[in-house]
């Protein structure tokens, strides 16, 4: 298939220089549709020192579809679904709006620049949407919160379910090897 | 919309369906033939008034098939192609981003082109007929492909991809998408759209049958005087002025050339003469309401004192309300401490009391048993014109036995053909007269209403009783002469009783119970409890 070419590129790039404080690394070196993502939370925001696992999956017809991205950390984030799905809403990602030719690093990018500026009218949790815009406090103490519970310490893919039929149970292995090439 | 004139269109309707009284054979008389004068009836004189030659139900439309809609646009685009001066294929992407309002499109691109090029995704830049091209050192930006020889594409905005990779995105929009007009390049933040000429040039036959589907369907879809015909497998599409607003005067009942016939204004069967709101209300209303009514009118009664409606499920006729805990008796509806000592056996017909519980329960009925009464004959209506259906094939049997057995020729035999449309014509017409009376608050209007529909009902249930006998029958020339002659009455009939709710309708001079326009409040007009009892 013509997309393995591609998908091996974008995986060379990505891993070699990927985006601002994130690193790349198959789940499972036979399988490459299946990424895992380590992300630092970026500094400035309310997730600064935490670790955020990203899994990237890619679909059989990539880059025809687009890549489905979930968070296998717990997040509170106004975008991201408050449970283990970790299912984000990114505009890019939208099955008609999805450009072949849009790169892994510009979805990362984007997932990266998500935690830094939240899009509260576009939400997945309005609740939380609410607070961000009306109590900014309020919601950073509790996205604190929720890097003090879940985003520390070694980071794992694990806890989203689903993780493709590419064996996501050796995931923490991965993980390790991927903190090792940064 | 003028250049329209020359093409294949059936221009008005009824014609098919109002043969003119004795002359049966001829199918397509229409409106032109039919004659009001031969028979003086009081009730016409109304309509003398109107526009000559022109019912007041009737309203104009024309079908278009689909290579009437393609010329249409091809039309469209060619003025809009000559007038501002842009390729063919511009004029069809900014056609379809204005929603074909060829007027709004040329006015705002006099005014400021670059904006109106931009917004529609276009911009301007070199033109020239697209092609694939082999290009020494190209790589595929999606496929990373980078041989010898790859082809590849690229629309006006230079963002060039192999021909494997622009053809597979194609595909995918247009068969799982169902995509045609608004296909933006593959680039990412490129929101130029793909034309009609370079998807030509890269897709299969088949996708580009597709395409041209889909574009046509915006087309339809983007106009609100077009809708299309929604019988299956009918590709042809319906053209009416009527607007939406006008749903309260008008009953907009087109006819396809497949000759199905649909309200124009929610695409339902032919359901004159009750308009579109009556129409939705009444459904909901059946659907909701016609077993359960049925339910509660055979088995159950209401508290005399807060009109609660009561099953009485065992036990002795001492009743005890749930809700107000009125005591009464099942009986006689009177009150129970009337009853003294004669506990199980009710025989106190006369007590005022139970007159009196009686009577309002009688009321409270009343409604229950007006929706059944319009349901019942509404739905018997419709059983009926099922019925006919069957009896329309049968016909057709019935003909080719009668031209063996009676030696008659084929035309001679067309009056069944005309007996079976008007009966399903007619029942059609009734059963919705039905649901339109229902809505009607009682006035001189109605009773002229119910005379028609009464009138109507008569003959066309002697139309069918005489429809149903045996071909030997039938063959006798004296049945013959009397169907047909039953046929153009039923027709006359139908003609007369739409002609006066059509007119009522369009002079806002019908009284219904209920609202005509805007919201219905929630379990419908007259949902169990009683409009009417309380009127």
């Amino acid at each position: 298939m013509a997309s393995q070419k591609r998908m091996a590129r974008e995986l060379a790039q990505c891993t070699a220089t990927p985006p601002d404080g994130m690193t790349v690394a198959l789940a499972n070196d036979s399988d490459i549709h299946n990424w895992h993502i380590t992300l630092d939370g970026p500094a400035g925001t309310a997730y600064a020192g935490g670790k955020f696992g990203i899994i990237l999956r890619l679909p059989d017809d990539y880059p025809f579809k687009p890549p489905v991205v979930t968070f296998a950390t717990r997040i509170y984030h106004p975008n991201v679904t408050n449970d283990n799905a970790g299912s984000i809403c990114l505009g890019m990602l939208k099955p008609d709006a999805w450009k072949p030719a849009t790169k892994l690093f510009a979805v990362l990018a984007a997932v990266r620049q998500l935690l830094e500026e939240p899009q509260p009218d576009d939400p997945l949790e309005t609740r939380i949407a609410d607070e961000y815009r009306q109590d900014r406090k309020e919601f950073e103490k509790n996205a604190r919160a929720y890097v003090l519970r879940y985003a520390k310490g070694p980071v794992k893919f694990d806890a989203a379910p689903a993780a493709g039929a590419g064996g996501g149970k050796e995931s923490s292995g991965a993980s390790g090897g991927a903190s090792g090439s940064s | 919309m003028d250049s329209e004139d020359d093409f294949m269109s059936a221009v008005s309707s009824e014609d098919d369906i109002l043969p003119d009284d004795s002359d049966n054979d001829d199918m397509s008389g229409g409106e032109d033939d039919f004659d009001f004068d031969d028979e003086p009836d009081p009730d016409l004189g109304i309509q003398k008034d109107a526009p000559p030659k022109k019912v007041a139900y009737d309203i104009s439309f024309k079908v278009y098939q689909p290579s009437d809609i393609q010329k249409q646009q091809d039309d469209l685009i060619n003025e809009v192609n000559m007038i501002l001066d842009i390729s063919k294929e511009e004029a069809a992407i900014l056609l379809r981003y204005f929603r074909w309002n060829k007027e709004r499109l040329i006015e705002d691109y006099m005014d400021k082109p670059l904006k109106v090029l931009e917004a529609a995704g276009l911009f301007q830049a070199a033109a020239g007929p697209p092609k694939l091209e082999i290009i020494p050192g190209f790589v595929c930006d999606i496929c990373c492909e980078e041989e010898e020889g790859l082809q590849s594409f690229s629309i006006k905005c230079g963002h060039r991809y192999c021909v494997d990779c622009y053809r597979h995105y194609l595909s995918q929009k247009i068969q799982e998408e169902g995509e045609a007009a608004r296909i933006q390049c593959p680039a990412d933040g490129c929101n130029l759209i793909i034309d009609a000429r370079s998807l030509d040039i890269l897709v299969t036959p088949e996708l580009t049958e597709r395409y041209h589907q889909l574009l046509n369907r915006t087309y339809v879809e983007d106009k609100d005087t077009l809708k299309w015909c929604p019988a299956p497998d009918c590709q042809n599409a319906v053209e009416c002025g009527v607007k939406k607003k006008d749903l309260d005067k008008v009953v907009p009942t087109v006819s396809c050339l497949c000759s199905h016939r649909f309200c124009f204004g929610c695409i339902l069967n032919d359901h004159q003469p009750a308009p579109c709101e009556l129409v939705k209300r009444w459904l909901k209303k059946c659907a909701d309401d016609s077993e359960t009514a049925n339910w509660i009118s055979a088995n159950t009664k209401e508290c005399p004192k807060c009109n609660s409606t009561i099953e009485k499920n065992g036990g002795c006729n001492h009743m005890t309300c749930r809700k107000c805990k009125h005591e009464f008796c099942w009986m006689c509806m009177g009150l129970w401490s009337e009853h003294g000592t004669s506990w199980y056996s009710c025989n106190r017909f006369e007590e005022k009391s139970g007159l009196d519980a009686r009577d309002a329960q009688a009321k409270s009925r009343v409604s229950l048993e007006r929706y059944l009464h319009y349901y019942n004959r509404y739905a018997n209506h419709e059983q009926s014109a099922r019925l006919d259906k069957d009896i329309y094939h049968k016909t057709e049997k019935k003909m080719v036995q009668l031209q063996k057995e009676s030696g008659m020729s084929w035309i001679e035999v067309q009056y069944l053909n005309s007996a079976s449309q008007a009966l399903q014509t007619c029942r059609q017409t009734l059963m919705w007269t039905y649901a339109f009376a229902f809505y009607l608050a009682r006035n001189n209007q109605t009773e002229i209403f119910e005379e028609n529909q009464k009138d109507l009902e008569m003959a066309v249930e002697g139309l069918s009783g005489m429809f149903e006998q045996p071909v030997v029958e039938l063959a006798k020339s004296n049945l013959k002469v009397e169907i047909m002659d039953k046929t153009a009455y039923c027709n006359k009939r139908r003609v007369i009783l739409l002609e006066d709710t059509a007119h009522n309708l369009a002079e806002g001079r019908w009284i219904f119970n209920v609202e005509l326009t805007g919201v219905m409040p929630s379990g419908g007009p007259s949902s169990n409890s009683n409009s009417n009892s309380r009127r």
